[in-house]
């Protein structure tokens, strides 16, 4: 019977099978685990006191959330070494992220479940997240102004909270002075200098000049100066106030507001509040400049870096593509070149990305670049303008990658449209040219449209190539700014892709880094998955629109 | 398309119908476009050539042999002021210095050997030169001379560069780093026969012959730290060792061993970690029987010293450590220089080349890891009293016994690299033996970069290999199912979802490999054999159990719907593996799977491992393979199953006899290029192995790729050098394998297309 059953080859159907079901498993698997994981992070958990009491060691509180539970079996914990008694079948461990590094030294610590004598959940537990040193985890005793207590005990919780808007307020003040009014400055005296030296370059530095220069130059300065003291009043006004609270060990700490992001107490939110709290969060997530090397904060600058890069991508890749496709579909006679053609197209696709990072470095970056230096930018050398890996660079190695996407997928397009189409064109007098213009391509251009989808998708997940030509863990500025030319095409840029690589893995800090990273990728995720969908939809709509043409 | 092509009829037709300007016009712009559009098509070749040659063009210099050429040639400056003892040339080769057997230095023009300045050592009165060495490292350019009176003198000469009216100009000066005072070696004041020295900041030796015995004089400078003023500790030892017929004595820079090199060949290696107490660890004849050395040289880095003898031989002798841990000069290769007896060896001070002169004048230069003759040319003939190769090692000056220097030219970019290097094994300074070796830079200057590809090799070939392992039974039974079992409604979901899967940047799946699957499997790893085992078997369970499940439930769910059947049976058979995985480990293994493998097998176990990236990498390429191969299954024309079904076959058996054989060239181009992208994918194996470049077949041990190699190590490389153009070369390896695999494929499907639609 059961031979038989073999022998008609229904096993190895359902083996098969297994195989697609694996293979089913697995996608959803990992979005679902990259989902999980990166939703979770923003959501206040619960701040938990425990009294803990290791073997013979004098009892003492932790306080932090619990992130993590690991259940060994006794036997591999004596093997690594844990006391285990003989009626203990598993060891559980809990891994609480106690916070306060600047005292301890660590942010996570794994404690023993059978060492824990009492757990609570106090509704007075704070969580003050700061710009340095990670978040601090405690109780609020007072807030200061000036050294001296303004509010404790029951009050000081909204005092606080309005005098951490306050603080944030001035905060913003300054970095808009710095980063936008300063950094201004700074770069027109960057430009002036350059000026100066192309002038001395050409022979025309002469007192007339000299003298215009050092005009403006004081003029500059005397702005900065200006600012320069408005800083120091607002720096002064910031740091007045603090906040006093003590730890799980009983000490007290000063914390000056300056240094302080946000405050709250999770043990005593709703979940309203808490709704509250995620969606600020995530707003921060997606809008704010990261902190801490890249751990804490948000990620917009490598948003915006992607997505200038996938822009600037885009312009150079489709007219390339549509063409190259138009060539192979429309005009070549299909012989011996397009086979070659095609071929070359496949190698472009199957090419390792790491070998166009190559390639662009040292075609594009070390002799276009350096080439373009000697010739228009004389002035700055030898810090090179263009001969540095940059935001143009990338976007043309990347163009070059995904090349083969938009050939393909537009020849797709280009395949399908009938070609009674083209020959009615034809017929009434119209020129190829006009034939292609007027009817063939505007009906291909949802086709164009998936292949420029699917390019942008495949550009905005590639790293490798990425880390050779252009992309930094930390920009200090956009390559968007209100700074003549406005666009900075020679300026080095951060990537989403690229974030999650160095957050995740060369980071000092990468247990503290995880659920930011696991965040990144989520978005990531989405925004790939989404034009992928997108791709497919339109894709989809193309072939029908054609089944009935041509039916 | 060929429909069109014929328009030219039309476009005649119009031109003569109308005429006006604004035809011609379109007929220009048809024309234009024309032109654009082919030489846009022609422009994706143009890309695919270019980065081609672009890489080879980088990588070309590699092989390029070096040149060195004569420039000038003249009389030996001031010849009346002695016999030249050693020569030496400044960083740009302007200044050159003589040193002579009388206490003279002159410095004079590199190109035109014109005088510039001479200065006589201060030589005590009364006091005849008795001994003279160049001191180590040879980089500093000190000398000392040893004295008829017991004393020795240490000077240094020394070229300050500055740049009156922008212009370079190099000025000459003798400084004495021990001052100006002689060193007493001596108290009863013998004439020193033979003496060397090593010149630190901190600590400075002095070791010299006299009266028949090897006399050590260790001077450990003290800097207080309140003053500038510092003490010199001194101290004094005598080596047991019967020195009468020592000719050369050298210290390396560590200040820890001592060569001392004898009339008959014997080579004798001192240990003087311990300065009041040197000790000879190994005495041997470095020499064939009937051969004497000529010259003796130590290799930058004073890790490996090279011997010249009278056959034409320079070899190479490093200090190896045996199984024992205890160390001993060994023969680790050896050049054929020349006929003659090789004169003179000089070291580079930055790389690990050497230049020699043999008795004839002939010029070679030679790069001692990569066993390369770079330079040879044959000299004016008369036999070589001096030579000096320049820092940068651009230049040469040979002085020969007819009074003469030749300024020699010297253009020797990359000699660290040869095929051989690349890809065999090689024997490096202070390795017990040859082997692959990629490390390729270190902090300090005078290391021995380590340029082989063949361990990145196979780190790719290893994690593609499991990569593969893993992703072609999944994705070409999946695709075997998909295509030709499962029904319309469920593959049009499928087939997508299974292509989003390729569309995950690899970033992603590199990062959930490092930091989620590699600390998942580290402790689960015997619930993923359990995995292995039970999956299975709990599928083909279950189909056997299914076709005796009552006709109604049979009915209700129509054929082609097992793969979605199959999804919780496979979840709970795996939950089922990995939750009792942990009992049967304890119970089977006593304790976990690694550490048996470890005590059991000897098997290390790296978190960050191949067995992580094969099933990561696997991950990313199934939709490759996957999807080519379903294409491929799905296009094999309906008649020909049809057929196979009429004549009675099971549909396994047309699949397996009919479909599988048509579809086979397409299946294979779906591996091909499945198996480029593997061994092209750098972020998985990236961030998911530990990136150590070891050799080791082991599923538990890390890998480096080629293409993680290129990503590690390209942003700090600098560019031009050899370390960028070795890095250009593995992309142009890299290249080649994926053109390889891509165009065999693509003309494999080109073939099945013409086929298929010939069926």
């Amino acid at each position: 019977m059961i031979r038989l059953w073999f022998k008609s080859g229904s096993p190895w159907i359902w083996l098969n099978a297994a195989a697609v079901s694996t293979s089913l498993i697995m996608v959803v698997g990992v979005l679902s685990l990259v989902t999980v994981r990166g939703v979770g992070h923003f959501w206040p958990s619960q701040v938990t006191q425990f009294s803990y009491q290791e073997d013979g060691k004098a009892l003492r509180t932790i306080i932090g959330e619990k992130v993590d539970t690991s259940i060994t079996p006794a036997a591999m914990a004596k093997s690594t070494g844990f006391k285990m008694a003989d009626d203990e079948d598993t060891l559980v461990q809990y891994l609480i992220k106690s916070g306060n590094r600047d005292l301890t030294g660590a942010d996570f610590q794994w404690i023993q479940a059978r060492n824990v004598k009492e757990q609570s959940d106090p509704v007075d537990m704070m969580v003050v997240e700061r710009r340095e040193w990670g978040n601090f985890y405690g109780k609020l005793i007072e807030v200061k102004e000036g050294g001296k207590p303004i509010a404790s005990g029951v009050q000081a919780w909204p005092v606080l909270q309005t005098k951490i808007d306050e603080a944030l307020t001035v905060f913003k003040e300054i970095s808009h002075l710095e980063k936008k009014e300063i950094g201004a400055i700074n770069y027109s005296l960057e430009r002036l200098r350059l000026k100066e030296r192309k002038l001395e370059l050409e022979n025309k530095l002469d007192d007339a000049a000299k003298k215009d220069l050092a005009a403006e130059k004081a003029g500059y300065e005397a702005e900065y100066k200006q600012y320069q003291t408005q800083l120091a009043g607002l720096y002064q006004k910031v740091r007045l106030t603090s906040l006093v609270a003590s730890t799980e060990s009983g000490e007290t700490l000063e914390i000056p507001l300056s240094k302080v992001v946000r405050a709250f107490q999770p043990n005593a939110m709703g979940i309203f509040d808490k709704i509250i709290h995620y969606a600020t969060k995530v707003i921060e997530f997606l809008a704010d400049d990261p902190r801490e090397a890249n751990t804490e904060g948000g990620i917009f600058p490598a948003i915006f870096g992607t997505v200038m890069m996938v822009m600037m991508m885009s312009v150079i890749v489709t007219p390339f593509g549509v063409i190259a496709a138009v060539y192979l579909r429309e005009y070549a006679k299909q012989g011996f070149t397009t086979r070659l053609i095609r071929i070359a197209v496949n190698n472009l696709a199957g090419v390792p990305s790491v070998v166009y990072g190559v390639f662009g470095l040292g075609f594009f970056v070390y002799i276009l670049g350096g080439n373009i230096d000697q010739l228009f930018f004389p002035e700055s050398l030898p810090a090179p303008v263009y001969g540095t890996p940059g935001l143009l660079w990338a976007s043309i190695t990347l163009a070059l990658l995904t090349l083969p996407v938009v050939i393909v997928s537009t020849e797709e397009g280009l395949a399908r449209i009938p070609s009674s189409i083209r020959e009615g064109s034809l017929a009434l007098g119209a020129t190829k040219l006009e034939t292609l213009w007027l009817t063939v391509l505007p009906m291909a251009s949802p086709a164009m449209m998936t292949g420029l989808i699917l390019a942008v998708a495949r550009a905005a997940g590639e790293v490798a190539p990425l880390m050779l030509v252009g992309v930094v863990k930390l920009a200090p500025t956009l390559p968007l700014d209100g700074n003549f030319p406005f666009l900075h095409l020679d300026r080095k840029f951060m990537h989403l892709g690229f974030h999650i690589y160095d957050v995740g893995f060369q980071s000092p800090n990468v247990e503290a880094a995880r659920p930011l990273v696991y965040a990144t990728a989520l978005l990531l995720v989405l925004v790939i998955v989404g034009l992928n969908l997108a791709a497919i939809v339109i894709r989809n709509n193309l072939r029908e629109k054609y089944r009935a043409l041509e039916g | 398309m060929s429909e069109i092509n014929t328009h030219s009829k039309y476009s005649s037709a119009i031109n003569q119908s109308s005429g006006g300007a604004h035809e011609r016009w379109r007929l220009i712009k048809d024309a234009i476009a024309r032109y654009g559009v082919i030489a846009g098509g022609l422009g994706v070749i143009v890309a695919v050539v270019m980065i081609f040659f672009y890489l080879l063009y980088v990588v070309f210099p590699l092989f390029l042999s070096a040149t060195a050429e004569p420039v000038s040639h003249y009389d030996v400056p001031e010849q009346a002021l002695g016999k030249t003892l050693l020569l030496g040339v400044e960083e740009q080769n302007e200044v050159a210095a003589r040193f002579t057997d009388v206490g003279q230095v002159i410095f004079f023009q590199v190109p035109t050997g014109k005088t510039i300045l001479t200065e006589a050592i201060k030589i005590p009165q009364g006091a005849q030169i008795t001994s003279f060495a160049q001191g180590s490292p040879n980089n500093e350019g000190a000398v000392i001379y040893g004295l008829s009176d017991g004393k020795a003198v240490i000077a240094k000469h020394q070229y300050k560069i500055t740049y009156p009216n922008n212009v370079r100009l190099i000025t000459p000066s003798i400084a004495y780093p021990m001052g100006e005072a002689p060193l007493v070696i001596d108290p009863a004041g013998a004439a020193i026969e033979k003496i060397a020295v090593k010149i630190g900041d901190k600590a400075s030796t002095v070791v010299a012959k006299f009266g028949g015995k090897i006399h050590l004089s260790h001077f450990e400078k003290e800097t207080s730290l309140f003053s500038d003023e510092a003490t010199i500790t001194r101290t004094d030892s005598v080596l047991e060792y019967s020195a009468v017929d020592v000719t050369e004595i050298l210290i390396d820079k560590d200040e820890a061993n001592l060569y001392l090199l004898d009339k008959a060949g014997r080579l004798g290696l001192v240990d003087i970690g311990n300065k009041t107490k040197p000790a000879l660890i190994q005495e041997q004849i470095v020499v064939e029987a009937g051969q004497k050395v000529t010259s003796l040289a130590f290799l930058n880095g004073d890790l490996s010293l090279l011997i010249g003898d009278t056959s034409g031989l320079v070899s190479q002798w490093s200090k190896v450590r045996d199984k024992l841990n205890r160390y001993a000069m060994q023969k680790i290769r050896v050049f054929k220089v020349s006929d003659k007896a090789v004169d003179m060896i000089n070291t580079e001070q930055r790389r690990k080349g050497f230049m020699t002169v043999d008795a004839d004048g002939t010029l070679g230069i030679y790069h001692s890891t990569s066993e390369r003759e770079m330079v040879k040319e044959a000299g004016a003939g008369s036999h070589p009293t001096a030579a000096a190769i320049s820092p940068r090692a651009n230049a040469a000056l040979i002085q020969s016994d007819d009074g003469k220097i030749s300024f020699w030219k010297v253009d020797n970019e990359h000699p660290e690299v040869s095929l051989r290097s690349l890809w065999q094994e090689v024997w490096y300074e202070s390795y017990p033996k040859p082997d692959y070796i990629w490390q390729s830079s270190s902090a300090n200057s005078d290391f021995e970069p380590k340029y082989s590809l063949t361990p990145l090799v196979f780190g790719t070939l290893k994690a593609a290999f499991y990569a593969m392992l893993v992703a072609m039974p999944l994705a070409l039974m999946g695709a075997i199912y998909t295509a030709y079992f499962m029904t319309p409604k469920m593959r049009q979901y499928v087939k997508p979802s299974i292509e989003l899967m390729g569309a995950l940047p690899t970033v992603i799946l590199g990062f959930l490999a490092g930091l989620w699957l590699a600390p998942f499997i580290e402790e689960h790893l015997a619930g993923l054999f359990a995995l292995l085992m039970f999956v299975p078997l709990a599928v083909i369970l279950f189909a056997y159990v299914w076709q005796y499940l009552p006709k109604s439930v049979l009915e209700n769910i129509a054929e082609g719907w097992e793969a979605a059947v199959l999804i919780p049976v496979i979840l709970l058979s795996g939950w089922f593996a990995l939750s009792v995985s942990v009992p049967l480990e304890s119970l089977l293994f006593h304790g976990t799977l690694r550490d048996w493998f470890k005590t059991e097998l000897g098997i290390g176990y790296d978190q960050r491992n191949a067995l992580v990236v094969g099933i990561a990498m696997g991950f990313a390429v199934i939709p490759t393979i996957f999807s080519i191969a379903e294409d491929a299954i799905f296009s094999v024309p309906k008649h020909l199953t049809v057929g196979s079904l009429a004549l009675g076959a099971t549909p396994w058996q047309t699949m397996i006899k009919v479909v599988l054989l048509t579809a086979s060239p397409g299946i294979f181009s779906a591996v091909m290029i499945g198996l480029g992208r593997a061994v092209g994918e750098t972020m998985i194996v990236l961030m998911a192995t530990g990136n150590t470049p070891v050799m080791d077949i082991s599923v538990f041990q890390g890998l480096r790729t080629l293409a993680a190699n290129i990503a590690v190590e390209m942003p700090e490389s600098e560019v031009d050098s050899t370390h960028y153009r070795v890095l250009f070369l593995a992309a142009l390896v890299l290249f080649m394998f994926t053109f390889v695999f891509n165009t065999l494929a693509e003309i494999i499907r080109q073939r099945l297309r013409e086929k298929y639609s010939s069926l």
